[in-house]
């Protein structure tokens, strides 16, 4: 023990002596934990803040949609096999879910199923009157799909059961639009009909609701406030009325609390797999949002841990660095090292002492790496908008590697210093 | 008179470069005992084999063939650990270029042969300083070498052989870098640690006249001791 702290004075010693060359030789160790420490802080943020944002759309959720069969692979004449990504097709009306198929779906699993949520987009219109105007998405939905996008509504209400049973022309607009089109006054837009321009034909909507706007976490806007184009909701059956279609080819199912949404994603597909047993090209699928945010952190964490070990790639070079100082130092001190074994050093006691040293460096090396790597992380980390968390494993790992890369790199020279023989090593000039 | 024998070397033998053409004897049958306090001086010319001598008796190398008793332990069965052991407990060196560890003050210089013998804290500070007053650096206690003249160097170096109590000093040249005046100074310290405390010191030297000072003077060429006579200080 004492011999032990007499080495890491040595060492703190022989590093004042050389505060240059330590630096030097830290710097690549600063540099490699300092970049693992920033990409790991950087990485672990955003997946926090994307899991966060995915939850925040509903953990209940599951999303049911269509999928190629497996084929069996065809040969061309020339013997060269093609994979799915060339005969790929699109799913076609027939193929869509049917509006029986979800009736029968939701009677059949009444208590697990809150709402289905269904949308069927129109596209981009503009709506006009007297010099206003604002950019809008007009989307068919079905009641579910409030509830299942969690939306604020500010004024009026949502669509009513006779409303969406007979496609009625009614729309919920966004407070944007009534910013926009009304100058903020959401009593005047209530009950106002708003012309809209899709494809070449016109239609009118009477607004019968208005949601707040929010902002997406993932997105962020290039254009000004009043150039958003914001979502102009429509009953499901009004757009379809419109685009002439009758079947839907995905839908998001809101379960009820509790339930294990993974298990009852596929008791969705198997409920929906009969309809389809006829089907030459397409079979359904279904998975659930939690196991998406699952696949989604697993994705980023594999991501963060390759950058991660790439950077990793730098601390090799450093470790190799403070071998070369090492061999350096050893060579420097050869009568030192030929004068310690006259006074009785054993071989040991000199391995120890360049291995603490090596280590010395290595530690402040790596400490210094994990005070910079925090503040580059959490500041890149702020500036991505994410909510930066300094990964604690990941500063214990640094310390801790940077203390096995020590010892590697370190016990070389050490052992080299150790078995000098004292007689050469006193003469060594 | 029988005095205790601290080191009996007898048919030692020292060759290199065994079974190639270019083998090279070194020391050829050396017979030398040296009994507790004496002081003896061993002189040569330079390759006569005084350095390979001294690396045998200072357990720093081994001989090729014959029988080394230090202090009662037998050397030549010792191993490489132990000898090590040996070293810091029963010999003391005083290197011609003195070898204090650099960056490292007096104090520390004087306590390393007792941090490595296992003597802890405040004995082991008490000791280096008692030392250090023995041989009059009690004001440079914190100094580092590179502070300290040639001579001041010595004395530390003359204190840090004697931390752990030696059997024996082997003194390789101790003066050879040394002015007339300091190398003086020196001699008289060694002669006060032969006198105060009955040490034994081996003093290796080519000087004849430092040789002079001893109580036995042992002269080696070509690996053979030629000739012992008493020197003035007996």
């Amino acid at each position: 023990m004492m011999m032990f702290y007499e080495n890491v004075r040595l060492a703190l010693f022989s590093l004042k002596a050389n505060k240059m060359r330590a630096l030097l030789t830290m710097l690549g160790i600063i540099i490699g934990i300092s970049s693992v420490i920033a990409i790991m802080t950087v990485g672990q943020s955003l997946t926090y803040t994307m899991t966060e944002s995915m939850s925040s759309l509903g953990v209940n959720n599951i999303t049911v949609g269509l999928q190629q069969k497996p084929q069996e692979e065809e040969t061309t004449e020339e013997g060269m096999s093609f994979g799915g990504g060339m005969s790929r097709q699109m799913a076609d009306e027939e193929d869509y879910f049917t509006r029986e198929m979800l009736e029968n779906y939701c009677e059949t699993y009444e208590g697990s199923v809150v709402g289905i949520s269904v949308t069927e987009g129109l596209g981009q219109s503009k709506l006009q009157d007297k010099g206003r105007y604002a950019n809008v998405y007009v989307t068919g939905t079905s009641l579910g799909y409030f509830l299942a996008n969690d939306m604020e509504l500010q004024a009026g209400r949502y669509f009513s059961g006779t409303e969406m049973d007979e496609g009625r022309k009614v729309a919920m607009v966004s407070s944007i639009v009534v910013e926009n089109m009304f100058g903020g006054d959401r009593e005047e837009a209530l009950g106002s009909v708003l012309q809209v321009n899709l494809g070449d034909k016109y239609f009118d909507f009477v607004v019968v609701g208005v949601y707040k706007y929010e902002q997406s976490a993932m997105g962020m806007s290039l254009v000004s406030e009043k150039d958003t184009q914001t979502d102009f909701y429509v009953p499901l059956k009004t757009a379809q009325g419109i685009s002439h279609s009758e079947g839907f080819s995905q839908f998001t199912v809101i379960t009820a609390d509790g339930l294990d949404s993974d298990a009852f994603a596929d008791t969705t597909a198997s409920f929906f797999a009969p309809y389809y047993r006829n089907n030459r090209d397409f079979q359904p699928m279904a998975f659930s949002m939690a196991s998406m945010v699952e696949i989604m952190s697993d994705m980023m964490s594999t991501i963060t841990t390759a950058i991660a070990v790439i950077a990793g790639i730098a601390l090799l070079v450093g470790g190799i660095g403070v071998m070369n100082i090492m061999l350096v130092s050893i060579t420097e001190r050869t009568r030192e090292i030929g004068t310690r074994k006259a006074l009785g050093a054993p071989n040991s006691a000199i391995r120890l002492q360049f291995i603490i040293e090596s280590i010395v460096i290595c530690l402040i090396g790596g400490m210094i790496g994990i005070v910079l790597g925090v503040v580059l992380g959490m500041s890149a980390a702020n500036l991505l908008g994410a909510s930066a968390t300094p990964s604690m494993g990941s500063i214990l790992l640094s310390l801790g590697f940077s203390m096995a890369i020590g010892i590697f790199f370190g016990y070389y020279p050490a052992n080299k210093a150790a078995r000098m023989d004292p007689i050469e090593a006193l003469r060594y000039e | 008179m029988s005095r205790r024998a601290v080191i009996e070397l007898e048919e030692i033998y020292k060759r290199f470069y065994i079974g190639t053409p270019n083998e090279l004897t070194v020391l050829n049958g050396i017979n030398l005992t040296i009994y507790e306090g004496e002081f003896v001086a061993v002189v040569g010319a330079s390759g006569s084999g005084k350095s390979t001598l001294m690396n045998i008796i200072g357990a720093l190398d081994r001989p090729t063939q014959g029988r080394y008793h230090l202090d009662g332990v037998d050397m030549v069965a010792a191993k490489d650990r132990e000898l090590s052991g040996i070293r810091n407990r029963k010999i003391g060196f005083v290197f011609q270029t003195y070898n204090l560890i650099a960056k490292t003050n007096a104090l520390k210089n004087v306590e390393m042969p007792m941090l490595y013998g296992g003597v802890t804290g405040k004995k082991r500070v008490d000791r280096a300083k008692e030392l250090l007053t023995m041989v009059g650096m009690e004001d440079r206690m914190k100094h580092l070498p590179e502070e300290l003249s040639g001579g001041q160097k010595q004395r530390v170096a003359i204190a840090r052989a004697m931390g752990n109590d030696p059997a024996i000093i082997l003194a390789d040249e101790p003066t050879g870098a040394l002015d007339s005046g300091t190398g003086r100074m020196v001699m008289d310290l060694f002669h006060k640690l032969h006198k105060e405390q009955g040490k034994t010191i081996v003093l290796i030297t080519h000087s004849p006249e430092l040789a002079e000072e001893t109580e036995r003077v042992v002269t080696i060429k070509d690996g053979c001791i030629i000739g012992e006579r008493q020197g003035t200080c007996v």
